[in-house]
């Protein structure tokens, strides 16, 4: 199935008109310019110094400085909060696909009941309002906190779980569609030649839903690495991430547009880079995954 | 309790099946299936019950229980004395001619029409760029990349640079519009009044159509390339092919697409947050930033908890209707 | 079957509920404070420096000196502003917070409704060296009238106009305007070639307030009565409203572009000289920082109708400032105490006042030359003699949200062209009125 889509990118067998070519620049180029447009501004005023920033907007800068690319460490601990980020962020990413591996698993592949029940009721807490539940989250973990000692309320494990389970509906949706477009004459080859059920899981089903494994981690990564609400109430000093920690950029009396920008920026380039890599597997996972 | 929930389970099941369970089992004849497999779907999927029930069931439930009392500051600090109200939070939420009720009413509307206005330029866009960028030529790659980038960048950070760039006197937007293009008289304003509400929308479509785009250009992929093939044959152009093979092939990933943007949007909190702060303008005063200022700035979660459970009860009702009015259309296509 | 899982699955999680708000949140009022801990306290602070790290230096020596005095090690957190009110009110909720805070003065009254916070009656007033240490108005500005406070007034800061002596001089005015009548007549002076006169922070919605609060007063009428009530309808609340709006919508001496600003961009403007006069607290940081050196600009009282600044309707500025207050079901009472009597000391008042460019709300750390400085002598004699609190009472925050957001929404009209009436004033805080009594 993958390899399928892979090769599914052959050229059209005609070669398209003047009308559908002009047409294509013109909306490729409207949406380069939408979806660059703020990045330029980024990086434009993360080279300015901030009487330029917070003046009249200039698309060349008159003046360029790199001094906000340094300031921006001393200001707020960037490197701190950009290591709470990507732990929080990686660990909700592996558990939370490790877990939607093993439901889509008992979905895709067993009759057992409350099997509709399960599905819908994951599904639909995709629709929560995360306002209605802040608070009861927060009191739970505070009580489990108290009851067992294991603190859940300010540190990055009651994060973790939460932003895992955020990713989780979508996950097991995804994996459950790609799942089924995996033969399972696969994994039944598998048991016969004495594989036991996890045996095939990870020999058979696993290696052949790579793709759509890497595209359920993209999402479930970016969907931990930008969540504020919750962020904002469940961290300390300690375990802030930086979608919270980034409005440190922004005092009572003073707004440093400037290193906001460049913090941004930074913080954005591996992701960034880490995201264009995976985009080929992604493309081929969401392929087999959402349009079985 | 990642390390409370998840390791019993790998005793208890998964690694006696896993570990031990792959050696022995060669030796030891096989269990009957029904057997086998009894109990095992259940424990597959016990860690996501467990998680779906601490982080979003339980926690429903207790904002459901928040809803029948009055929690304002006088009794946040002991919710056993917190009076039961029955229904009156959800009275004064839905009386729709005392100004609350008004207000409620006012930002619904305003969200149906904004998600809708969303995520039909999203799907718009993420449509166009995908047919667009199915064909192979030179640049498809950077193309690729530069779509996918909004997605990636930190929500707090690409907001208030949209923010930045709305300011009246110093922002982007009018430098543009108003200094070099001379297309308005006045610098116009887009964070405060009417056109916040533009402001949001092009925030919002910016952040979301890229999802779209993904969504849209694997579904594309999936599509036969003898279909295309067949359909040039007949001598059909590339506008015809569009119109009679990609979109409707693209109708399941549509039906998903569209529920999962609808969702998000509706739901959207980051955006106008970051953009309008506390105070989101009348024009643009999202159902989410409303019930945020209802419960935590005026602290009183209990008319905050029955706006939610309203909205909640809305969300699945929409999704139910559209669900079986989508899939239903589906069959019926099917067959044609 | 299905259904009866489903029912099973409901069942629990009620269950489980059950047992949260069971004992949710109900552990500090039933345990009080304690003395568990009697060697460590967990302290938020507020970011009242350049940002957060600066805090974070300025606090850990005198934390470590507190440390050296009394043996209690102090853990720090500062806390963003944007996110202090927020887990202010989930500490609350769930009893699970830090032992000593800063927070806004304005919060007092209702964080004091909550009953979370430990009562300064005298006992405990006697254990930080007495409630006559600190300034009357500041500790007013602490808790609802007649109820002991809920905090103690630990910076202070008060509302001063700043101006830009360059462009007074200028445009040949000799000091700055007394009276509003005189703002107003300068400011039609100074609002010319694209410079304007004054700055305002529209999309502010607690500056809205503070400022038409003081007019407030001075229309001799307040947005509460005395029984708690919100009277925000008054013929002096409108006016005082509307004189506000009125300087960008009839005067024409604040450009509207400020009906927007809500990051401080009336500052930028003012340390930039595109605005001649600023009403703000404690500026003078913020315009070094903006490159503006401290003899371009001079400080004054805030205007009143005539006369000089004084009490009842010749009171020109809130009371504004941090309170410091201790969570009543800390496990360490004593220690929070000691602490709070370290953070008043006048020795730490001089100190971090003096770094924060707050005046401090002890009387005895007040008379430090330091203080006398001619920027902060305005904002001294101004809390001393000529401030009053915001209206202490519990429904203050839905009131700074409601009439904030009427105030914001009438710089919208006046930047827009729609004309600002006295009708259109009254029928927004009607609404705003409306809102609160529900």
């Amino acid at each position: 199935m993958p390899s399928k889509a892979l090769a599914g990118k052959a050229r059209s067998p005609l070669a398209p008109p003047a009308s559908f070519r002009w047409t294509r620049r013109i909306i490729l180029a409207f949406l380069t310019a939408f979806a660059l447009l703020p990045v330029y501004v980024m990086v434009s005023s993360s080279l300015k110094p901030l009487e330029d920033v917070t003046g009249k907007f200039q698309w060349i800068p008159s003046e360029i400085t790199v001094r906000p690319y340094f300031d921006i460490w001393d200001t707020v601990p960037l490197a701190h909060y950009f290591m709470n980020s990507l732990i929080v962020a990686g660990a909700a990413t592996v558990l939370s696909v490790t877990i939607a591996v093993f439901s889509a698993y008992a979905v895709s592949r067993y009759r057992f009941r409350g099997k509709r029940v399960f599905t819908v009721t994951v599904l639909s807490t995709q629709m929560f309002p995360g306002i209605l539940f802040l608070l009861p989250l927060f009191l739970i973990f505070v009580n489990i906190g108290n009851s067992t000692g294991v603190a859940l309320y300010g540190s990055r494990g009651g994060l973790i779980l939460t932003y895992l389970t955020f990713s989780l509906p979508f996950s097991i949706w995804m994996l459950i569609g790609y799942f089924d477009s995996i033969p399972k004459d696969l994994d039944e080859a598998a048991m016969v030649d004495g594989c036991g059920p996890f045996g095939a899981l990870f020999r058979v089903v696993v290696p052949a839903a790579v793709p759509g494994i890497v595209a359920v981690s993209v999402y479930a990564f970016m969907t931990a690495w930008g969540e504020v609400l919750f962020a904002s109430v469940m961290t300390n000093d300690e375990t802030r991430t930086l979608a919270v920690g980034l409005q440190g950029y922004a005092t009572q009396n003073d707004v440093y547009w400037n290193q906001i920008m460049a913090a941004s920026l930074v913080v954005s380039v591996p992701v960034v880079a880490g995201f264009l890599l995976l985009q080929r597997y992604l493309v081929a996972g969401l392929t087999a995954g959402a349009v079985k | 309790m990642t390390s409370t929930v998840t390791p019993p389970v790998q005793k208890s099941g998964s690694g006696a099946d896993q570990g031990g369970g792959d050696a022995r089992r060669r030796r030891l004849p096989r269990l009957p299936d029904r057997v086998r497999q009894g109990g095992l779907p259940y424990l597959l999927l016990l860690p996501a019950v467990l998680l779906e029930l601490l982080v979003h069931i339980v926690p429903m439930v207790i904002g459901i229980v928040m809803s029948f009392r009055e929690l304002t500051q006088f009794y946040i600090n002991n919710w056993g004395k917190a009076p039961w109200r029955a229904f009156d939070n959800y009275k004064i939420a839905v009386d729709f001619d005392a100004p609350l009720g008004e207000a409620l009413l006012h930002s619904f509307y305003v969200t149906c029409v904004f998600t809708v206005i969303t995520v039909g330029l999203s799907w718009l866009f993420g449509m166009a760029a995908a047919v667009m960028l199915q064909e192979n030529f030179r640049g498809r790659g950077l193309l690729r990349g530069i779509f996918l980038t909004p997605y990636a960048l930190p929500v707090y950070a690409a907001v208030i640079t949209w923010a930045f760039m709305f300011q009246r006197d110093n922002g982007m937007i009018n430098h543009v519009l108003h200094d070099q293009l001379g297309l308005t008289d006045e610098p116009s304003f887009w964070l405060i009044g009417d056109n916040s509400f533009i402001a949001l929308v092009v925030v919002a479509v910016w952040k979301s159509w890229p999802f779209a785009f993904l969504m849209l250009m694997a579904g594309l992929q999936n599509i036969p390339r003898e279909l295309y093939e067949a359909a040039s044959i007949d001598g059909a152009g590339v506008w015809q092919q569009i119109r009679k093979i990609t979109l409707p092939s693209l109708r399941p990933v549509n039906q998903v697409l569209v529920l999962v943007l609808f969702l998000w949007t509706f739901n959207d909190f980051n955006t106008p947050y970051v953009l309008f702060g506390d105070s989101a303008p009348e024009a643009a005063d999202l159902i989410s930033i409303h019930i945020y200022q209802s419960s935590f700035v005026t602290w009183n979660f209990g008319t905050g908890s029955a706006m939610s459970v309203l909205l909640l009860l809305f969300l699945l009702l929409v999704t139910a209707v559209y669900l079986v009015a989508t899939s239903r259309g589906r069959k019926g296509s099917g067959a044609v | 079957m299905r259904r009866i899982r489903a029912a099973a699955v409901i069942t629990l999680a009620t269950a489980l509920a059950a047992g949260v708000t069971g004992c949710g949140g109900g552990t500090s009022t039933d345990e009080g404070g304690g003395n568990d801990s009697p060697k460590t306290l967990t302290y938020w602070a507020s970011n009242q420096g350049p940002n957060i790290e600066a805090d974070k230096k300025i606090l850990t020596p005198e934390l470590k000196k507190f440390e050296k005095e009394t043996g209690i090690k102090v853990k720090l957190e500062v806390v963003p502003w944007s996110d202090l009110l927020t887990r202010i009110l989930a500490a609350t909720t769930s009893g699970q917070g830090p032992d000593v805070l800063n927070i806004g003065n304005t919060w007092s009254a209702s964080l004091q409704a909550t009953g979370a916070l430990l009562p300064w009656d005298d006992k405990n007033f006697e254990a930080i060296g007495g409630r006559d240490r600190f300034v009357d108005s500041a500790v007013a500005s602490a808790g609802a009238d007649g109820q002991p406070p809920a905090a103690v007034p630990l910076y202070s800061l008060a509302y001063a106009l700043y101006y830009n002596k360059q462009m007074f001089a200028d445009a040949g005015i000799d000091g700055p305007p007394a009276t509003w009548d005189e703002l107003v007549a300068d400011g039609k002076k100074l609002s010319k070639d694209g410079k304007w006169a004054l700055g305002a922070e529209g999309g502010n919605l607690s500056n809205n307030i503070h400022q038409v609060f003081a007019l407030g007063q001075q229309h001799g009428d307040n947005f509460f009565d005395a029984s708690g009530k919100p009277t925000f309808t008054t013929d002096g609340n409108v006016a005082a409203v509307k004189q506000y709006v009125d300087f960008m919508a009839k005067d024409k001496i604040i450009a509207p572009g400020n009906a927007e600003y809500a990051q401080n961009q009336s500052l930028t403007d003012f340390a930039k000289g595109r605005t001649a006069m600023v009403l703000w607290q404690a500026a003078a940081s913020t315009f070094a920082s903006q490159g503006m050196k401290p003899e371009d600009w001079g400080a004054a009282p805030v205007p009143v109708p005539s006369g000089a600044p004084g009490t009842g309707k010749q009171v020109n500025s809130m009371v504004a400032g941090i309170n410091i207050a201790v969570f009543k079901n800390t496990k360490n009472l004593e220690g929070a105490k000691k602490f709070v009597k370290f953070m008043t000391s006048d020795a730490e008042q001089k100190l971090l006042n003096k770094t924060y460019g707050s005046i401090p709300p002890v009387a005895a750390a007040q008379a430090d030359p330091a203080f006398a400085a001619p920027d902060l002598k305005v904002l001294r004699d101004t809390l001393a003699n000529s401030a009053a609190p915001l209206p202490q009472v519990p429904e203050e925050s839905q009131f700074e949200t409601a009439v904030g957001t009427a105030v914001k929404d009438l710089w919208a009209d006046a930047a827009s062209g729609t004309p600002v009436t006295t009708e259109s004033v009254k029928k927004r805080l009607d609404k705003a009125q409306q809102q609160m009594q529900q």
